[in-house]
């Protein structure tokens, strides 16, 4: 596998996105086409389900570059997320220096910390130099971590190296392509925004999300597709806590799909909401009557 | 900048001014990096808007005055207009009604670019006014008055009280000489500077940290003498912690965290009461929780933030959707706690509708009415597991 070379403009970026099944509009080919070009981590924000995790994917497959993913959660600390060091063979080998009558401490502490004993979790790994090119590191859900861990990305970011106290800093020869998600359940500080640039990925409008069902799920018959993203539309305007995304759309027509409907009726609406909303308030506010009006309303204006 | 025309560069450079007096924290560093990102996309119009605003926006909440500035200032023509508005979630959502408030914000700070540059004192400044200009349309209300000197002389002890909350553990690991985990690293080091055939082995635990604090305090008529004492307990927490947000509602719900970042008690009180507008009027308790969980909950309540509900319950809108919304509030953060002045009475008894409906919703029940309950309160934010009170 030979790398690809980077698109040189935001139609390349569009056409390599779709070639990986991605439906991406200007404002995002954009952002993404500059942190390409500038050699700038990439910040998504966005709702849920909104497609950010994707584009880090897609990226990484029309490329055939490496995916290396940092998941991040509360309490994710330098052990998980940069290096460790081996500790068991780390204490196998100083019983192994005694047996052997090894007297020189700094000789044992210099073998200890070498890289023999490092154990290389995400963000170091996105360092090492790869043959098919940088890979693409892939931060998910920043949110989800503390601030501490936030500055400690800063080094990260900025210069692309970690520093191993015991070793000195380890310098990507050539960065990876980052991209940072975050569903905004916290506002990240803004030192670490600065070193990216900013793209909100937004609901689609439905041409788009057409396009994207059109793509994602091919085997589903024109009419159930169009009556689905009218009723998806629709519904985001209602006064939700938690609005379907691009996900639950094609989650719902897979479902339908699967249930070998070719247009939306009142049952199968009723009896699929679950895969829609995920809230139970949400989901009593819409059954029933919300549900037949959308419906009546999606139909009413889909009819020739 | 190649092929951009002599007058590009500054032109950018202008509007990255005018963003920073509009409020945007606009640096020469993305300055920089917007005039490489132009020099990139070219001047083709919609290329040219997502180039800027991947540059120079770094939060939601920043789009829509990016957007209006963006419209006002590149309005010349041959100019690149902004494509059609998308605006974000919340843009659709009660936002919508800033919305005037915005383009007001951003045709003052272009207007009053002229002399640049604009500091950070100039930026407040706008704002207040706007405040101002804002709240004099609505209820005509001099917070002063109801300044008994009791009550400076008890607003004055809270500032100087201190308020100990009691740190929540995380999942991170800290070492610690009495923790229960081994700590590998640090035993490894104490092995090699032991170097004997015993490993002293050395613990860690989990680490503390202070909880973040969400106060949502009602200032409707039967709760503004207690609702200026519970802002000015909340600046108190905010002064040495991080993490503490406040909102006040009485018919609907008004952030006021950037308030309580003035370091000066009555500044801050001031600065709110001229923002609330709905100060000393009627409650709709139900339907400011319910704006509070669609708007505000997952991004403010994620980390496990304690809130403090401060409300009489006394609800005009007779408790409608009330217990629905207490509950959704409830399930969001790690503990809610309600505030009540009215249990100060011994013999009080939940009689209204809006106390019933919210009492089994919350995780526990306090009374605030004088300054040992606040001490106390302070004492008990972070404590006490859910389900125990």
């Amino acid at each position: 596998m030979t790398p690809r070379p980077l698109p040189d403009s935001v139609e390349a970026v569009i056409a390599l996105l779709g070639e990986g099944e991605y439906v991406a509009d200007r404002s995002l080919a954009t952002a993404l086409f500059l942190s390409l070009r500038l050699n700038r981590p990439l910040f998504l924000e966005g709702e849920a389900g909104v497609g950010k995790t994707e584009v880090a994917k897609v990226l990484a497959r029309t490329l055939r570059r490496r995916l290396i993913r940092l998941q991040c959660y509360e309490g994710l600390d330098l052990a998980s997320a940069a290096y460790e060091w081996n500790y068991p063979r780390q204490m196998l080998e100083i019983r192994i220096a005694e047996a052997a009558h090894e007297v020189d401490r700094s000789r044992i502490e210099h073998d200890l910390f070498s890289e023999r004993f490092l154990v290389k979790r995400p963000l170091l790994q996105a360092l090492e130099p790869d043959p098919a090119g940088p890979p693409v590191l892939l931060i998910d859900e920043l949110d989800r971590t503390d601030e501490p861990f936030e500055a400690y990305l800063l080094e990260v970011l900025s210069d692309f190296q970690v520093t191993v106290p015991e070793i000195g800093p380890v310098t990507a020869a050539a960065p990876p392509l980052v991209i940072i998600t975050s569903n905004r359940t916290r506002e990240i500080h803004d030192a670490l925004k600065r070193r990216c640039f900013y793209a909100w990925i937004d609901y689609p409008d439905a041409a788009r999300e057409l396009a994207i069902l059109r793509v994602r799920v091919p085997g589903a018959a024109e009419r159930l597709s169009r009556e689905v993203v009218a009723f998806v539309q629709k519904l985001r305007a209602h006064d939700l806590f938690k609005l379907p995304g691009v996900t639950e759309t094609i989650d719902w027509t897979q479902a339908l799909l699967a249930l070998d409907r070719t247009s939306l009726d009142p049952e199968t609406v009723e009896a699929t909401l679950g895969v829609l909303l995920k809230y139970q308030d949400d989901i009593a506010r819409v059954r029933g009557a919300e549900a037949q009006a959308i419906l009546r309303e999606v139909q009413g204006a889909a009819a020739p | 900048m190649t092929g951009a025309g002599g007058q590009l560069a500054p032109n950018v450079v202008h509007f990255a001014r005018a963003l920073r007096a509009a409020g945007l924290p606009v640096g020469t560093g993305r300055v920089k990096d917007a005039l490489d990102a132009v020099g990139e996309v070219g001047l083709e119009r919609e290329d040219f808007y997502w180039a800027l605003h991947a540059t120079l926006v770094s939060r939601a909440e920043h789009r829509p005055v990016f957007d209006e500035a963006f419209r006002l200032f590149w309005r010349s023509p041959g100019a690149p207009a902004a494509p059609a508005p998308s605006g974000s979630p919340e843009a659709a959502r009660p936002a919508e009604r800033d919305r005037a408030a915005v383009t007001r914000r951003v045709a003052e700070a272009l207007a009053g670019l002229r002399p640049p540059p604009a500091s950070a004192r100039g930026r407040i400044e706008i704002d207040a006014l706007l405040a101002w200009s804002d709240r004099e349309a609505l209820r005509n209300r001099d917070f002063e008055q109801m300044t008994a000197e009791e009550l400076r002389e008890a607003e004055r002890s809270i500032s100087a009280l201190r308020l100990p909350v009691r740190d929540v553990p995380t999942r991170r690991l800290a070492p610690d000489p009495r923790g229960d985990r081994i700590d590998p690293r640090a035993t490894l080091r104490a092995a090699m500077r032991a170097g004997s055939a015993a490993i002293p082995l050395r613990f860690r635990s989990a680490a503390r940290r202070p909880p973040a604090v969400v106060l949502l305090c009602d200032v409707s008529g039967s709760m503004s003498r207690y609702a200026r004492i519970l802002l000015r307990f909340a600046h108190a927490l905010a002064r040495d912690r991080p993490h503490v947000h406040a909102f006040a509602f009485g018919t609907r719900l008004t952030p006021v965290t950037r308030w309580l970042r003035h370091r000066d008690p009555d500044q801050a009180l001031a600065a709110i009461g001229r923002a609330v507008k709905d100060w000393d009027g009627g409650t709709r308790i139900g339907a400011c929780l319910r704006e509070f969980n669609l708007a505000w909950s997952r991004r403010l309540l994620a980390q496990g933030a304690v809130v403090l509900l401060v409300t009489d319950g006394l609800d005009r809108d007779d408790a409608r959707g009330l217990a629905a919304e207490t509950a959704r509030l409830r399930r969001s953060c790690r503990r809610l706690v309600w505030l009540n002045p009215l249990l100060r009475w011994a013999g009080f008894e939940p009689r209204a509708a809006g106390i019933r409906a919210m009492l089994p919703n919350v995780d526990e029940f306090r009374p605030v009415h004088d300054l040992e309950s606040l001490a106390q309160l302070a004492r008990a934010i972070g404590g006490g597991e859910r389900g125990g009170m």
